[in-house]
């Protein structure tokens, strides 16, 4: 490499060297003067800036904006400094001093990005110099705001695997043993009649109508969503316990009741064949439900479900999420929190939510393969804290979803058809960025999903690459896959025939996302700990851009394993050779093969 | 066991299994023995006393004998039906339900369901025990069953001879000794440092013998009793300036490093009343300086250890309220500090403490690979902190001392020889608590560091670590229990006349088949370690001058050669030196020590880890971690079925043995051999289902109920508004027909 050349103590390689290790997200040099473009991404504009890297100091490089990407390369920089970031992580962009500013670099832009860190960029302060380049990138990183269309319509890339037919409803439903005797599949919602944030299939209880649905729909609605009833998520492959989701019902403050709800919550409990109660889980903090009476909203009373036994699970809502994550970034980006490091972190609460999140899993997981009940979980409106429990309670029940395919499907099903409402929340393409609608609700999930994995690091097929690489393309808007807020605008965008999905590209390349550490291991059920002596800050994700923290990459463990992998291979190859040529009683072949105890001597050995 | 019928009880302390319940099972009187090491002997025991299975809160035990002997406490359980799935990680010496007397931190006792600690003389006997180890097990016993007379007898007994202030003579070291005359292989690999060939073999090794010497002035203990027999001094220092103060002043050399730079340490001057006394030292020390500052020696730094670490005091106070967060009474507890968990940990200060003394130790290893000066740390006695610094140090920067041996030839060289206090620091003999200070597990808590940010550079494993400081408390290994090389050998000598047998001829820790079988002693091997060639005696002084990292495996792709470190090319040593010389001359003129520290640091951390060569810490806030093996080993909460890093180290060991059984068929295809059958016994059955707190899970829990905290709320006091709104505010109201 260029680099082992240059004098060793010398600043100026410390710094370029430090930004090389940033290599796999963005910042890293490259030789060739090519500016990577994907197929269909065409190219706006360029200019001279300064890229005020927190970490380096100023950079004087050349930006270039295309209809997907920023992309940066420094002139003077030997090896060449590069930032490449879609312009869909933008949240805001921000000019910062006037032209009379007096200060080294104090006119220019400040962008600040979805994923953990900001970027700074001074330009020349003689003629309105950042004028076009402020709206272009107005432009392109907030299409939705002006009336253009995200990249992920314009992206011609083409893959080997189409993404777009890893989840199929039906047979995911079969693949469960579905429908049965106790339940069916039915189609009452496939104009998004009864519920447009619902996906068209949905599998309900064999003993209820379609007219129950409607009934019950009413009760559990709200004026701008009619219709989110309680559908099936996943049921046990042995005792036939169920996870249901819903949203809440509808009591308010006069404490309301619907027979046909009351009668549906007690269909649901007959048809796992169990006469105990059926337990549902309220997301929410229990003050917090009493409240939403006033708003017209509550949950389920022992007066009118004698037969169901109702949990709080204490679970803060997308605002205090919001607030939460926004501490994180003030204490790790630009520079890391040092001595008081620990009560800084707790004073976020982002890991408390974490544990939060699963424990309230780990309570559903475990009350339905316990086999005693059946399981309604439901918060305000059924699509953030609900999706978070059901579908972490899902990859502990089911092992099919640490499959990196079952994974996908996962986060189809719970997360994308079931209406989690991600154009909202991640604020795609808008530039609205204070919106009270966003929040990290979804990372949450993955960060949950990475704490399992780190605690049970062969249970996963998948490795954390693929959960980072999940979360970049949530905002990136290459991929349709998280475009919009339903199944029914999807279909009215027409996503899956306009864009391409997010899993075509990974399953392109499914090796580079795989954990080498997994075992196959059928119908286990995984409860991680959730407590905070396992619980960790997610330091490659969160703390990614900071190159003073360590990014082992490729972790030595794995590289170990690996390389004994291929060791193996290599000698079951040989020893097949081996046993051919002594069973043919060739014996003159051995100049072929070094004596396999000289390779084993390189192998330590403890045994 | 007592079954489910004590289940019901609420998991606290405080209670207890009902009278009614006992009759589930009746204690059988059946004559269980301890089993009794030689020159052990039985002091009291009391029978039908209740241990608590404290696994979750429930009040589910078994009924056993409770002992205590000259050197431990154990419990004998009268269901022994157990022994016949044998854990495959056994100590032979102590048993999951012995705890030697050195080992208990304290004894409560439960009066009327509150905790009282349990000290001297005592008017009034428990209903309930409970023991607080130093490695952290916590036991539960209930006496309620037990004779009132066998109470008494085994309550005073315990604190007595546990809690109590006794003669160094009376430490079972000495019986055992002379019970069991050591008869074991006395050429064991480590380098005990007690010979003055011992001492010129590192020199040689570090090639310090150009400017340093091996002395032997303190042959009879002339110069000081604090002093090892044989040390190393600068070749210029004479004779009579080493007996002059006793050692004080006099800089030790500790080891030196690939560009010749050395690692010194020296005993400060007391402060001295007397104004000529005071003067007359300073003179001396003057002339110390003089000389060895002076070519053919390196610029001199030194280093005030006890004006620029944490005191002794601090690190005692740290690690006293760090330990108390791990020693859980029950589920209840567990849960409840849970909350906080972040808060707690950083108020106990430890973890600080771990990230100044490893910034520290950069600090001087800078000093040494970069500016190529000597350092010269200096301390009170120069046998504490200084330890922990020039160990670390050493760890960091010469691949040798990250192999087994040559970290225990380090620990023998530092602090065994090197003369750390191990009998006053961890108060062995309850003489006094004001001498107590964690310094040596400080050291350990440093270096596991090190091995969990670069698993494949340390021969050893982190359980290595965990048996190590479990060690400390074992008196059958003489290691750990003398202040010095000179109250080793006069007590030796001296305790020996009496008995008419010789000098005593003690264990040592570092012969791990006494406390391990090898298959035990396989845990303590990291299979990660990259290895070098074969450290033979004679290839070992001539290992630093390999240069290419020897692979292990032979399918590593060549990385870019990282050229920094210990075993780096021969020109660019040269060059560096030099220019290492001038930068430290530069540095030290404009005096800005934090920015070096900083520039090396970040500088280091920029390029490909050379598992060979320098390894420096990271030392950010998330980089310091709470040592998970030693410290939540023993609670069952914090138990991962199936989980942790045991896991994947399980599956590589699978992997080795796999590869190996190949190994061996390959060598039968090869020879054309009749198959002879010799396959490796696997180590890790149904692996995937291990315990994250495997090798050390005292009781693995059957069952598959997950773990649930019991407090999780709490008031986010800062965010009232935020908490209080709905996700997105909309009256649905209006929406009931």
């Amino acid at each position: 490499m260029a680099s082992s050349s240059a004098p060793k103590y010398n600043s100026h390689s410390l710094e370029s060297s430090s930004i090389k290790r940033t290599l796999k997200d963005g910042a890293n040099w490259e030789k060739s003067e090519e500016i990577p473009r994907l197929p269909g991404e065409t190219r706006v504009t360029d200019k001279d800036v300064i890229y005020m890297c927190p970490f380096n100091g100023p950079v004087k490089g050349r930006v270039y904006i295309t209809n997907y990407r920023l992309y940066l390369r420094s002139v003077e920089n030997d090896p060449v400094v590069v930032l490449d970031v879609p312009l869909g992580v933008i949240s805001r962009i921000e000019k910062m001093g006037g032209a009379s500013s007096r200060g080294e670099n104090s006119y220019g832009l400040d962008i600040t990005c979805k994923d953990m860190r900001n970027l700074r960029f001074a330009l020349k302060q003689e003629g309105h110099s950042r004028r076009d380049i402020f709206e272009v990138l107005t432009k392109h990183a907030f299409p939705q705001s002006h009336n253009l269309l995200f990249f992920a319509f314009a992206n011609e890339e083409k893959f080997s695997e189409n993404g777009w037919m890893v989840y199929n409803p039906m047979s995911e439903y079969r693949r469960q043993g579905l429908p049965n005797e106790r339940w069916r599949v039915t189609f009452i919602n496939e104009h998004y009649g009864l519920c447009d944030t619902y996906p068209s299939l949905l599998v309900v209880p064999y003993n209820a109508t379609d007219d129950d649905l409607k009934k019950v729909a009413a009760f559990r609605s709200r004026n701008r969503i009619p219709g989110c009833n309680q559908v099936l998520s996943w049921i046990h492959p042995e005792n036939q316990a169920v996870i249901m989701r819903c949203s809440q019902p509808l009591v308010g403050m006069s404490g309301k009741r619907n027979k046909d709800d009351e009668r549906y919550l007690d269909i649901i409990r007959e048809a796992n064949g169990q006469i105990s109660k059926l337990t549902i889980y309220d997301a929410r903090p229990n003050v917090n439900a009493v409240a939403n009476k006033a708003t017209g909203g509550g949950y389920e009373s022992e007066d009118a479900y004698p037969n169901a036994e109702l949990f709080f699970l204490d679970i803060h809502n997308i605002h205090v999420m919001r607030e939460s994550l926004k501490k994180l970034k003030d204490i790790v980006y630009p520079n890391v929190e040092e001595s008081h490091w620990l009560s800084s972190l707790e004073s976020t609460h982002w890991l408390e939510h974490i544990k939060l999140v699963l424990t309230g899993a780990i309570q559903v997981a475990d009350k339905v393969s316990s086999g005693r009940s059946s399981v309604l979980v439901h918060c305000s409106d059924g699509w953030d804290r609900t999706a978070q429990l059901t579908s972490l309670a899902m990859l502990m029940l089911d092992s099919y979803y640490r499959t990196i395919e079952g994974f996908e499907v996962l986060v189809q099903k719970e997360w994308i058809s079931f209406g989690h409402k991600f154009a909202s929340r991640i604020g795609h393409g808008d530039k609205n960025h204070a919106d009270a609608d966003r929040s990290p609700i979804f990372l949450q999930f993955i960060d949950c999903v990475w704490q399992m994995s780190k605690q049970f690091p062969t249970a996963f097929e998948f490795n954390e690459q693929l959960l980072i690489t999940i979360l970049d393309h949530l905002y990136s808007c290459r991929f349709g896959t998280f475009l919009y807020n339903s199944e029914s605008v999807r279909e009215k965008e027409k996503v899956t025939e306009k864009t391409l999905s997010l899993w075509s590209l990974i399953n392109s390349e499914k090796s580079k996302y795989t954990n080498p550490f997994y075992s196959k291991e059928l119908n286990r059920a995984l409860y991680p700990v959730a407590s905070m002596r396992h619980l960790e800050l997610w330091v490659n994700y969160y703390i990614r851009w900071n190159p003073r923290i360590r990014q082992q990459q490729p972790n030595p463990v794995e590289q170990r394993y690996m390389e004994l992998l291929a060791l193996r291979d290599d000698y079951m190859r040989r020893l097949e050779e081996l046993q051919i040529t002594n069973n043919s009683k060739i014996s003159n072949s051995s100049a072929s093969s070094t004596s396999p105890s000289q390779m084993m001597s390189q192998i330590q050995t403890h045994f | 066991m007592l079954g489910s019928g004590a289940k019901a009880a609420k998991p606290s302390f405080v209670s207890y299994i009902s009278p009614e319940e006992i009759h589930v099972k009746e204690p059988i009187e059946k004559e269980v023995n301890p089993h009794l090491l030689p020159g052990e002997q039985l002091l009291c025991e009391a029978s039908t006393v209740y241990k608590y299975i404290q696994e979750d809160g429930s009040n589910r035990g078994t009924y056993g004998k409770l002992v205590c002997t000259n050197f431990k406490i154990a419990f004998l359980d009268d269901d022994s039906t157990s022994d016949d799935n044998e854990p495959q990680f056994k100590n032979k010496i102590i048993g999951e339900n012995d705890i030697t007397l050195q080992c208990v931190d304290q004894i409560y006792g439960v009066y009327d369901e509150k905790k009282k600690l349990l000290t001297g003389q005592l008017r009034k006997y428990p209903e309930k025990l409970i023991i607080y180890c130093k490695d952290l097990r916590v036991f539960n016993f209930c006496l309620r069953y037990t004779k009132e007379e066998e109470v008494k007898r085994i309550v005073s007994g315990i604190i007595h001879h546990s809690q109590t202030p006794k003669l160094l003579k009376r430490l079972f070291l000495f019986s055992y000794a002379s019970a069991a005359p050591n008869n074991t292989d006395a050429r064991n690999q480590t380098v005990m440092f007690d010979t003055l060939e011992d001492w010129r073999d590192e020199l040689e090794r570090t090639k310090g013998n150009v400017q340093y010497k091996a002395v032997s002035t303190n042959e009879g203990y002339r110069v000081s009793e604090k002093l090892p027999l044989y040390f190393v001094v600068p070749i210029c220092v004479s004779e009579e300036s080493i007996l002059k103060y006793e050692g004080r002043g006099i800089p030790i050399w500790c080891w030196s490093c690939h560009n010749g730079a050395a690692l010194l340490k020296m005993s400060a001057f007391p402060k001295e009343q007397d104004d000529s006394a005071s003067q007359m030292q300073k003179a001396f020390l003057d002339g110390i300086y003089r000389t060895i500052r002076k070519p053919p020696y390196e610029l001199l730094k030194t280093d005030d250890l006890s004006s620029s670490l944490p005191s002794l005091q601090e690190i005692q106070t740290a690690y006293t309220r760090f330990k108390q967060l791990f020693l859980i009474d029950n589920s209840t507890d567990f849960w409840a500090t849970d909350v906080k968990w972040f808060s707690l940990l950083e108020s106990t200060n430890w973890l600080e403490i771990i990230r100044r003394v490893l910034k520290k130790a950069i600090e001087v290893v800078e000093c040494l690979e970069r500016q190529h000066t000597n350092v010269l740390l200096i301390e009170e006695n120069a046998t504490d902190l200084c330890c922990v610094i020039s160990s670390l140090v050493q760890v960091m920067m010469d691949s040798y001392s990250r192999t087994k041996l040559g970290f225990q030839s380090l620990i023998q060289k530092e602090w065994v020889i090197g003369g750390h206090g191990f009998l006053d620091r961890c108060n062995h003999l309850h003489k006094s608590d004001k001498e107590e200070a964690p310094v040596f597990l400080l050291l350990l808590n440093c270096v596991w560091q090190l091995v969990q940010q670069y698993p494949p550079a340390f021969e050893f494993t982190e359980t290595y670590l965990t048996v190590l400081s479990d060690s400390l408390y074992v008196p059958i290994f003489s290691t750990f229990f003398f202040n010095s090389q000179h109250q080793k050998d006069t007590t030796a000598t001296g305790e020996s006349l009496k008995t008419q047998s010789g000098p005593f001829r003690f264990l040592t820790v570092w012969d791990w088949s006494v406390q391990f079988d090898l298959k035990a002693q396989a845990f303590l091997n990291n299979p990660l370690y990259a290895e070098k060639p074969k450290p033979e005696k004679s290839q070992r002084k001539t290992a630093r001058f390999k240069h290419q990292r020897q692979l292990s495996l032979p399918l590593t792709q060549t990385k870019s050669s990282p050229k920094r470190g210990f075993f780096r090319e021969e020109t660019d040593h040269l060059i560096k030196n030099i220019l290492g010389k001038r930068i430290g001359k530069f540095i030290n003129s404009s005096d800005e020590p934090p920015n070096n520290f900083r520039e090396f640091y970040d500088s280091w951390h920029s390029k490909p880890v050379d598992y060979h060569g320098l390894l420096l810490p990271r030392i950010d806030g998330p980089e310091i971690k709470v040592w998970a093996q030693r410290y939540l080993r023993w609670i069952p909460e914090a138990q991962l079925h199936g989980g942790g890093t045991i896991a994947t180290a399980a599956k590589i060991l699978d992997l080795m043995e796999e590869v190996q059984n190949l190994q061996v068929k390959m060598d039968e295809e090869h020879s054309q051999a009749v198959s002879g059958g010799i396959h490796a016994v696997p180590m890790l059955r149904n692996s995937a289902r291990l315990s994250s707190l495997f090798p050390f899970a005292l009781l693995q829990r059957q069952s598959v109920k997950p773990a649930l905290p019991t407090s999780t709320w709490k008031d986010l006091e800062d965010e009232d508004d935020l908490v209080k709104r709905d996700d997105e505010f909309v009256d649905l109201s209006s929406d009931i027909l």
